[in-house]
């Protein structure tokens, strides 16, 4: 059973957003208009983070 | 032959049946016998008997240093219908209560263990506190619970490298916090919980998830009061059972290398050995309780006319194994209990419906 709830913060107002590389799990920090580029290894595929938000489950 | 006692008293293992299951004997049905119920008798004849009552850490020698504990009970019931007893069994299966994880509230969990498998894993945690302390939960009542009915616990861990570990390939030794175990709960007490003294998961090493670098888990953990019918997390007990008291007779003597062969048939320390006349060997009956009843004897032709199998209809071994929040024997003195409450539930009841006819 999932119950979604409201998030217990809203997004950070500065645009900086966090992003998982796909190549190598690294997390960086893109603003908008940056080139979308791993600073460790250099790929391009980047990955958004999971959401915040709770969700309440059953333990059965 | 069997005799009328035998019948009445025992249940016979044949080699291809089980003779005399059922107690026949009820009022009038074995005439010359006295088998109306009274509370005199059944005081006289009852009897419990303590065998023992264990609660150790035991080390496993093997390649795993696994921590094995026990807490487990075994006691002889004598002298009661195995209706009662079986109550007594089931009642400490089903409904007996005990404190388990209920909701889990998941802010993140990036872990590859999916967030319901993870909570399903989560539920079946034994937690060590005493649910009489505690009431039910409201039915339907989504919030977290008030201090009389729920204890939280928090599990927020993030895994990290470890930087001292360079050349290792020991995933022990180049990440932190990788194995998620019992030992990351985090209890919140609500309330006035912390006189509630030592509270927390009953073992410290059950493996929950798990991660790499860069995973993380965040979450409130709700448990509540349940019994076992509802769902096996909440079962008091590991194993609750009982055997009926093997009663093994030797009907002629056994002899030579025969005996050897009867001592083989059944469990160790069953069946003993003396050097009889002319130095033969002499088979006895040493200990008939450690006996499995496994009828192997009936297999060999030459044994099968020398033995006589049976139990003891009214003496009942039971095993009791604690999950770990309560005492094995505090397991049964509670269930014993829950059977009172039902018995006044009837009583009561009884006498409901008898008052308008006799008004």
């Amino acid at each position: 059973m999932e119950t979604p709830k409201d998030g217990n913060q809203p997004p950070p107002k500065a645009q900086t957003m966090i992003y998982i590389c796909g190549d190598c799990h690294q997390e960086n920090e893109i603003k908008a208009r940056d080139p979308i580029r791993c600073t460790e290894c250099g790929y391009r595929i980047m990955y958004k983070k999971r959401t915040k938000r709770m969700v309440v489950f059953d333990a059965r | 032959m069997t005799s009328m006692d035998d019948i009445r008293n025992k249940v016979r293992l044949l080699e291809h049946g089980v003779d005399h299951v059922h107690s026949s004997a009820f009022p009038g049905n074995y005439p010359g016998y006295d088998d109306d119920w009274s509370k005199e008798k059944f005081e006289r004849n009852f009897k419990i008997q303590i065998i023992h009552i264990t609660n150790e850490v035991k080390r496993h020698t093997g390649i795993g240093m696994d921590l094995d504990y026990i807490d487990e009970m075994e006691f002889d019931m004598i002298g009661i219908d195995a209706a009662i007893a079986n109550a007594i069994r089931r009642i400490l299966i089903a409904e007996v209560p005990s404190m388990a994880i209920e909701k889990v509230h998941i802010y993140n969990n990036t872990s590859i263990i999916q967030d319901e498998v993870l909570a399903h894993r989560l539920g079946l945690v034994p937690i060590k506190a005493d649910p009489r302390l505690f009431e039910y939960a409201q039915p339907g009542a989504e919030d977290e619970g008030t201090e009389e009915d729920t204890l939280e616990f928090r599990l927020k861990v993030k895994c990290t490298k470890n930087p001292a570990a360079r050349d290792s390939t020991d995933p022990d030794q180049m990440y932190r916090d990788h194995k998620i175990t019992t030992k990351y709960f985090e209890w919140l007490p609500k309330g006035n919980q912390e006189h509630l003294g030592n509270i927390g998961p009953v073992r410290d090493n059950i493996l929950l998830a798990k991660m790499r670098p860069g995973q993380e888990l965040d979450l409130r953990l709700f448990c509540v009061k349940g019994v076992g019918k509802d769902h096996t997390k909440f079962s008091p007990v590991a194993t609750a059972s009982y055997r009926l008291l093997p009663s093994i007779e030797l009907l002629r003597p056994v002899e030579g290398a025969d005996a050897d062969k009867l001592q083989r048939c059944f469990s160790p320390g069953v069946i003993g050995l003396t050097t009889g006349k002319k130095g033969k060997k002499k088979a006895f009956v040493a200990d008939a309780r450690r006996d499995t009843i496994s009828r192997e004897v009936f297999r060999h032709e030459e044994l099968k006319d020398a033995v006589k199998l049976e139990r003891m209809r009214d003496h009942f071994i039971f095993s009791v194994e604690s999950v770990g929040a309560l005492r094995p024997e505090v397991l049964v003195v509670e269930a014993i209990k829950v059977l009172q409450a039902k018995c006044h539930t009837l009583l009561q009841e009884l006498e409901e419906q008898t008052q308008p006819a006799a008004s």
